[in-house]
């Protein structure tokens, strides 16, 4: 079984020399141990008792009869353990690091999700821990702080350049190329130099496997179309790849933060040019001379000014439409959701149901929408309650 | 022959001395008071950084000078004009990051370093495996393309680096990113015997080197020594721009003595 390196012109391995051995050496034990029936079986049985899965895809009723149209249904990643579908591809990639023998892990993270994840995994294997997360973020996603040191992982702030998850993931790699030999770098989505995009992919590939089985369980047709909101992208590919050969319409929606006019935003592909950031080609948010812009975005999750470069092949292809929705639209359908189905949704899940929201009128009765409801939104009330002045 | 082979070739001294400074930095006309210091100094060539917003392959102090560098408003053309008022006294290697290159045009780029006279071009995160095409366009501007090979390269990859070498080969020391080290690692002579055993290219090596004593006993093994983050530190430390360049020429000067 071959790993992609590039998805049409994307993709590749822009890094340092230094880890790309490291790379070669990753790329082989996936391709071992994916054909391996005892590390599916450990596979298998951590996403079954550890993270919780299946994942239920729930009929929303009533958010479908609020837009006057469609079916809805939405796959309920929020449920899964930690409350998001990041520790989908951290266990997996724990499981490859044990198997590989290191013995530190590291990650990055923008909105804790991904790094909550990696310490929860780690934690799990007992391996020590770190994740580098943007001063403004540790700011705004106080809760998962907590979380990753009550998991005994050591949060490194980073300081440097728009002190986001971007900044983060720098500071990771530099990490990564300074401790290759015994560190293993979990990286949160399906961007970075090959083979992260297609091993994040694989272990998110879940997602859409179950939705596919669960929607056809209880429609017995395909969706009409799939939505999920788009930062790096795994979340959507996760869902998106048991579809890309069906007759199912796909869309990723981006943050267009306080609008794609207003230079605040992270829509990478919408506003983007082609560029390398993160040891990939795709799209990127960037200035005539390739220096990378800042991203904006109430969702930390979406504060990215790349996004994986699968995505960008997908966008190229036609085969999946990309859209945004601004921090007010999301903030209104994370306002919605809570109240019509009782579902508070992480910010970044939300973008995904305000696009639905805003469209509402594509859509006819007969249509039958899945949208990806990445994680929970426990970590975004205080945020929210402050934007949305319940709180001072 | 290109003038870094030429260069190399018919050095009188152990080693080529080459510093480091990030273009512009601390501003455009300061650095150009740097490039006389480091002649002053002894160098034998200059390698100059185009600042880039997110330099994955450099330490905290090179990333301050970057930063600082940008702040200032500096571009990659700024850098160019820095090289071509330089080139032409000794040579000049400009350090690039990939996006830098591809945003400006690679041919575009090539084009503009060439006819600022500018010798080489190390771009740190393109490795040999995705540089073909760079390779083929520097060659056909007479730029040498100069890769790097890390301590972790595996016999294999130092061949497949070897193969396309021009120039020299940049022998990072350690596993890291740059910044200066109280010591080189002791596995150095061995991992440039095992360069050495399969090319004939000049060596030279970067990252970590911060004293007169870690330069000889770098010279004593390679054909040329880098010296980058120390300089800069120097710089930031000084505060003044006439203190700053009177120390690093001091300190090259003391380095060059020793890899003579
Ligand atoms: C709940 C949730 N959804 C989505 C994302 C965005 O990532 P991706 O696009 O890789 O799914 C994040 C990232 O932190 C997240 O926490």
């Amino acid at each position: 079984m071959s790993t992609p390196v590039r998805f049409g012109p994307y993709g590749g391995r822009y890094v340092p020399e230094t880890v790309i051995p490291a790379l070669d050496e990753l790329t082989a034990a996936y391709e071992r141990l994916r054909g391996d029936p005892g590390f599916q079986a450990q596979l298998a049985e951590l996403l079954k008792n550890f993270v919780g899965r299946p994942t239920p895809l729930y009929l929303a009723e009533r958010l479908g009869a609020r837009l006057g149209g469609p079916r809805v249904y939405l796959k309920r990643e929020d449920l899964a353990h930690t409350g998001a579908h990041k520790i989908n591809n951290t266990v997996g990639q724990l499981l490859l690091a044990v198997e590989m023998g290191k013995r530190r892990i590291i990650a990055e993270t923008g909105a804790g999700q991904h790094g909550v994840a990696t310490a929860t995994s780690a934690a799990l294997f007992g391996l020590p821990c770190a994740i580098y997360m943007g001063e403004k973020d540790i700011a705004r996603q106080e809760l998962n702080v907590v979380r990753m040191k009550l998991l005994g992982a050591e949060v490194i702030p980073v300081a440097s350049g728009s002190r986001t998850l971007k900044d983060a993931m720098n500071d990771a790699i530099r990490d990564w190329v300074t401790n290759v030999s015994d560190t293993y770098y979990v990286i949160g989505s399906v961007a970075g130099p090959a083979p992260y995009p297609a091993i994040v992919r694989y272990f998110q590939s879940v997602i859409g496997h179950e939705a596919r089985e669960q929607i056809l369980a209880a429609e017995n047709r395909f969706p009409t179309e799939l939505i999920a909101c788009v930062g790096g992208g795994s979340n959507a590919m996760g869902l998106f790849s048991a579809f890309l050969d069906e007759d199912v319409r796909l869309t990723g929606v981006e943050a267009a933060g306080e609008g794609l006019d207003t230079g605040k935003h992270g829509a990478s592909i919408e506003r983007g040019r082609r560029g390398v950031l993160h040891g990939s080609l795709s799209y990127v948010l960037q200035d005539a001379y390739g220096q990378i812009l800042e991203a904006h975005s109430i969702s930390a999750g979406l504060d990215y000014p790349g996004v994986g470069p699968e995505h960008s092949f997908l966008h190229d292809e036609g085969r999946v439409r990309y859209d945004s929705v601004t921090d007010r639209e999301a903030l209104n359908a994370f306002t919605l959701l809570s109240g019509v189905e009782g579902i508070i949704p992480a910010l970044e899940s939300a973008h995904a149901i305000a696009y639905l929201v805003k469209h509402a009128d594509r859509f006819s009765r007969d249509d039958l929408v899945i949208v990806n409801l990445s994680g929970r939104g426990d970590k975004d009330v205080h945020q929210a309650a402050r934007v949305l002045g319940m709180i001072s | 022959m290109s003038r870094l082979e030429q260069l190399f070739r018919e050095r009188q001294k152990k080693s080529l001395l080459m510093p480091y400074i990030t273009g512009g930095y601390p501003t455009v006309h300061e650095c150009r008071h740097l490039l006389e210091a480091f002649i002053a100094g002894g160098a034998d060539m200059i390698e100059m950084g185009v600042p880039f917003s997110d330099p994955l392959a450099d330490g905290p102090v090179v990333q301050a000078s970057t930063q600082k560098a940008l702040d200032e408003g500096v571009t990659p053309d700024d850098v160019l004009a820095i090289a071509a008022g330089f080139s032409g006294r000794l040579p000049v290697v400009l350090l690039v990051y990939y996006n830098c290159v591809f945003a400006y045009g690679q041919e575009r780029f090539a084009a503009a370093a060439a006819a600022a006279g500018v010798a080489g071009l190390i771009v740190p995160d393109l490795p040999v495996d995705e540089a073909d095409e760079f390779i083929n366009i520097c060659r056909s501007r007479g730029l040498d393309p100069v890769l790097l090979v890390a301590p972790t390269s595996t016999a294999e990859r130092i061949r497949m680096i070897a193969a396309q070498a021009s120039g020299f080969i940049y022998c990072v020391s350690v596993a890291g990113v740059t910044g200066a080290r109280t010591s080189l690692s002791d596995q150095l002579p061995d991992f440039l015997g095992r360069v050495r055993a399969v090319t004939s290219a000049p060596l030279a090596v970067g990252f970590g080197v911060s004293t007169p004593e870690q330069a000889a006993m770098v010279a004593e093994h390679a054909d040329g020594v880098i010296i980058g983050s120390k300089l800069i530190s120097m710089v930031a430390d000084a505060g003044d721009i006439d203190i700053a360049v009177k120390a690093v020429e001091s300190f090259l000067s003391q380095v060059n003595e020793v890899i003579k």
